[in-house]
């Protein structure tokens, strides 16, 4: 079912903060097989110009995605999640997150397309620090594919 | 921030080192627990099949996370990555024995841009097939 082009341009409330800590980013480097000491040891971020330990650049996507899904589960919205795969995702960094970020993500729908009785809906999440500066942007489309279809794109 | 590749000793079409990353069933459980994202087609071989899907699925964003290390490797900061974006245009399927998958990753540098940064193309391939469209990063260089 098609959903309802006037969620276009709805902006959602800012997340509470989230307090990025080193073993997070520790687990997560580990998770992708990542070896980079930025990641896990303070004097070699320092070495670099960072003040602590940075986050892969991938990392931000576990704090929007959790944003989003205020979005995606907006009821009055109607997405159908068992059936939402990715479809694109893409970043743009003020600078990188980093161990003792306080994060905050304001998500807004920013397009809302119905394609071969697909949903596809795209997501904008502004992540800000404590201070109010901005630190990355991420865009993530989704795709609600229809039913009894094959697998043709899309991740999950 | 600072990278410590030099953006004069970089052309249009140098290549990247590439890299290939295996995938197994425990990568991805793995990559759940990290990430929070415990969607059961990662997972659940029942399910996925249930959903219309040939079998248990890499998370797109383990790929995208993957492909990221050919250029933060090369760069030399991670903190460097200006942009990063790519479309999920195949699934990394993920069988259930010891090998798993295995996803392919080269990248080289499409373009010179302003400010000292690159724009670098990335093609991430698994079982012959591409799982990465319009892969880009821009990356400021020193």
């Amino acid at each position: 079912m098609a959903l309802d082009q006037s969620f276009v341009g709805r902006s959602y409330p800012p997340t509470a903060a989230y307090e990025v800590g080193r073993e997070k980013i520790r687990e997560f480097a580990e998770a992708i097989g990542d070896e980079n000491p930025v990641y896990t040891d303070p004097e070699a971020a320092k070495a670099l110009g960072h003040p602590d330990v940075i986050a892969p650049p991938t990392f931000p996507f576990a704090i929007t995605f959790k944003a989003a899904g205020l979005v995606v589960q907006d009821p009055e919205l109607g997405l159908d999640y068992s059936r939402v795969v990715h479809g694109d995702q893409k970043f743009a960094y003020t600078r990188p997150v980093r161990a003792g970020d306080r994060l905050t993500v304001t998500s807004t729908i920013e397009a809302i397309k119905s394609l071969a009785g697909n949903d596809i809906l795209d997501v904008r999440g502004e992540v800000h620090d404590e201070s109010g500066e901005h630190v990355v942007t991420a865009w993530t489309k989704l795709v609600a594919r229809a039913a009894d279809t094959g697998t043709e794109s899309g991740e999950a | 921030m600072a990278a410590t590749l030099a953006y004069d000793d970089v052309e249009v079409g140098t290549e990247l080192p590439a890299q290939t990353f295996p995938v197994t069933r425990a990568t991805l459980v793995r990559y759940a627990g990290a990430s929070g994202d415990f969607n059961p087609i990662h997972w659940n071989e029942k399910f996925a099949r249930e959903v219309g899907l040939p079998d248990v699925i890499a998370h797109g964003m383990f790929t995208m996370a993957s492909a990221a290390r050919v250029v933060t490797d090369w760069a030399g900061d991670p903190g460097a990555v200006v942009e990063y974006g790519v479309r999920f245009t195949k699934p990394v399927v993920v069988p259930n024995d010891d090998q798993g998958a295995v996803v392919e990753v080269s990248a080289k540098v499409a373009a010179k841009l302003d400010d000292r940064q690159v724009r670098v193309d990335l093609t991430a391939m698994c079982a012959g097939q591409k799982v990465l469209g319009m892969a880009r990063a821009v990356v400021r260089l020193a």
